[in-house]
């Protein structure tokens, strides 16, 4: 029902600043006094500097960073945990920078969720006290907050764990119960603060795919801190990479490892499974009448992976891309996609666009 | 260099008209508001007295039922339960039962009262710290100074009797409850705090289910140390009236009664073994679950 409605989040020119009188040093900051200088010479911390983010409704964003970057103290601003120095947060519309402390609470309660990096889980509340925990606090009856979360811990995994205590669970069990306790609010925003970085990395992916199973029915606007990059490419609709408390580049994961915007992402993406990430569509020629085509299809959107492996049954031919509704876009072999998963830096400089001479690809 | 040697002090004369002004002011005050402030403790009286005749004229059988009972359902463990039964039958054998009941509801009204203050300060304590700063020393005061000290003019208020006996004991008794909530509260993991904000709790909301309940460990051991601390000022409170082991042990040094010392002495080690084990063994069992047992 909210998914209609909720209009997602806007962050625009948001300033944080720590420190005694971080509204004393607020306009120099704006003015482009830099973090070390405000350090030294004023001993106050610049948290984040001047953000600027549109999330849509029923997207997972993705805010990357090393630690110290900032990304929990933006994190905490969507919900107020941090007020800002300067600049507005809107949540479905309504600046929840301006709201007084009733107001906050009652927004809290019904619009935001909120899954942390230790858990956070009360460990004298049971297993499924933990899961209608913010229910209780909405002041939802036991009688149908018990329904709820039962139906929740069964989707997270987690049925037949409800009397246990928290402290009885692995990580990745209690992390579950994490989840299925924000799930619960059914509230239309959700945030994850680091909440698979405490996890050993096999759980890590197998939580990420629930997320991401739930999301498909659920549809909520999902912020999703990490500092891992696969992490990132794998869950982000958008991703927003911060440093020193600046978004340095935002963008879809394609986006991100095809086009980084310096030296310091470079760096990062360069570690990234580039198969697993890159998608079919940036290496292949557009298509045109004429195009010698044999074999399968691939539907656009698969990753360089699964191409290579469609294709090595085809090396020698040109094998269609085929869009959402079918319509063939484009053209991909072997060569080509193998090239890009090896070596990408040398082969990305926008190669589907200048080489779109039809057939000159055939001959190999 | 006379002041070198001597220390230089205040003037006899003055030193003594400040003393007798004080203590004039005292008295005065003592004779315009005793009354009403012997008064004002009416109640305490009444449920002093009602607590000592329930413990006294019940039956012994049924008060050692009753405290094995709660002994067990603090405790859950046979041992604590047996050695309380040996404990009470002892001494009830040497005939100081009747004085260990007493004592017991003594204990019983001071530890209520504890409990009834105590636990609201520390959780005002714990929510400022300049509250904290104001409390601290008060605190610090009230169980350094000798309790002769504060037993003058709480006996030129009301008296000899039950209730300046209980007040001494409280004063005494009550700063380990305080410091204890307030430690424990000041203690809950900020990052549970944090989720309970991020769900939005109001502060009684959190107070409710999330730093009463995760500080309670901290606090049973406060509930301990203020039973403990009240069994230690039964002697003295015995010197202005309060009755029970107190005053047998009393008689003893007055007289040399080496026994009769021995045994009253040893009827308040044995009570307070029994509260002790029972109340320790209850803030271990609800903590049972916070402990990692995983990993």
């Amino acid at each position: 029902m909210a998914e209609q409605l909720f209009s997602g989040i806007q962050i625009n020119g948001l300033y944080k600043i720590f420190g005694s009188h971080p509204e004393d040093f607020i306009d120099a900051v704006k003015a482009g006094l830099s973090k070390t200088e405000l350090l030294d010479k004023h001993a106050h911390v610049l948290g984040l500097r001047d953000i600027n983010l549109d999330i849509p409704s029923g997207c997972i964003q993705v805010i990357m960073g090393l630690s110290g970057s900032g990304k929990s103290t933006l994190i905490r601003h969507i919900n107020r945990l941090i007020d800002p120095t300067a600049g507005e947060v809107l949540v479905n519309g309504v600046d929840i920078v301006k709201m007084n402390d009733s107001a906050l609470r009652e927004f809290r309660r019904q619009q935001t969720a909120m899954v942390f990096q230790k858990f956070a889980l009360l460990p004298h509340r049971t297993v499924l006290e933990n899961t209608l925990y913010g229910l209780d606090i909405q002041g939802v009856a036991r009688s149908k907050s018990t329904d709820i979360a039962m139906r929740w811990l069964d989707r997270v995994g987690l049925k037949g764990f409800e009397k246990q205590y928290p402290n009885q669970l692995s990580g990745g069990m209690q992390q579950r119960v994490g989840l299925a306790r924000a799930l619960a609010n059914d509230a239309p925003v959700l945030l994850m603060d680091e909440a698979y970085s405490a996890l050993d990395p096999l759980i890590r992916v197998d939580m990420q795919t629930v997320l991401l199973d739930i999301q498909k029915e659920i549809k909520k606007t999902i912020v999703f801190i990490t500092h891992d990059l696969d992490e990132a490419l794998r869950l982000g609709d958008q991703i927003a990479i911060l440093r020193d408390g600046e978004i340095i580049q935002q963008g879809s994961s394609q986006d991100i490892v095809l086009r980084p915007q310096d030296e310091y992402i470079a760096n990062f993406v360069r570690e990234v499974n580039r198969g697993r990430v890159v998608e079919v569509d940036a290496v292949m020629t557009p298509f045109q009448l004429g195009h010698k085509i044999s074999g399968p299809t691939i539907a656009s959107g698969t990753s360089l992976e699964e191409a290579a492996q469609l294709l090595c049954r085809w090396p020698e031919g040109e094998v269609a891309v085929t869009g959402a509704n079918g319509d063939r876009i484009g053209v991909v072999n072997l060569r080509r996609v193998v090239e890009a998963m090896v070596s990408f830096q040398n082969q990305c400089q926008e190669p589907t666009r200048s080489s779109a001479r039809p057939g000159a690809q055939a001959i190999s | 260099m006379d002041w070198f040697d001597k220390f230089p002090h205040m003037d006899d004369e003055s030193l003594r008209a400040l003393k007798k002004t004080i203590d004039e002011s005292f008295r005065a005050f003592t004779r315009s508001y005793g009354d009403s402030i012997e008064e004002l403790f009416t109640p305490l009286k009444m449920f002093l007295t009602f607590a000592e005749r329930l413990m006294i004229q019940t039956p012994w059988p049924i008060v050692i039922a009753v405290i094995l009972l709660l002994t067990w359902l603090a405790s859950r463990s046979k041992k604590v339960v047996v050695g309380a039964l040996v404990a009470l039958l002892a001494i009830g054998y040497f005939d100081m039962w009747e004085d260990t009941m007493r004592t017991a509801s003594m204990i019983f009204v001071c530890t209520i009262l504890s409990i009834a203050f105590g636990i609201p300060i520390g959780i005002w304590m714990a929510r400022s710290d300049r509250v904290q700063r104001i409390i601290n020393p008060i605190l610090d005061v009230m169980q350094t100074m000798p309790s002769f000290v504060y037993l003058i003019p709480v006996v030129m208020l009301l008296g000899i009797g039950k209730v300046p006996g209980l007040i001494a004991v409280v004063i005494y008794s009550i700063p380990p409850m305080i410091r204890l909530t307030n430690l424990g509260i000041r203690l809950v993991d900020k990052d549970v705090l944090e989720a309970a904000d991020a769900f939005g709790s109001s502060s009684f909301q959190k107070l409710r289910n999330v730093q009463l309940p995760l500080a309670l460990p901290t606090i049973m051991t406060g509930v301990n140390q203020t039973i403990m601390m009240a069994l230690a000022m039964v002697v003295v409170a015995a010197m202005i009236g309060v009755q029970g082991l107190g005053q047998p042990v009393l008689k003893a040094i007055s007289n040399q009664y080496f026994t009769l010392g021995i045994f009253n002495g040893l009827a308040i080690v044995g009570l307070a073994i029994v509260f002790d084990r029972a109340t320790q063994a209850y803030g271990k069992r609800i903590q049972k679950h916070m402990e990692n047992q995983h990993g």
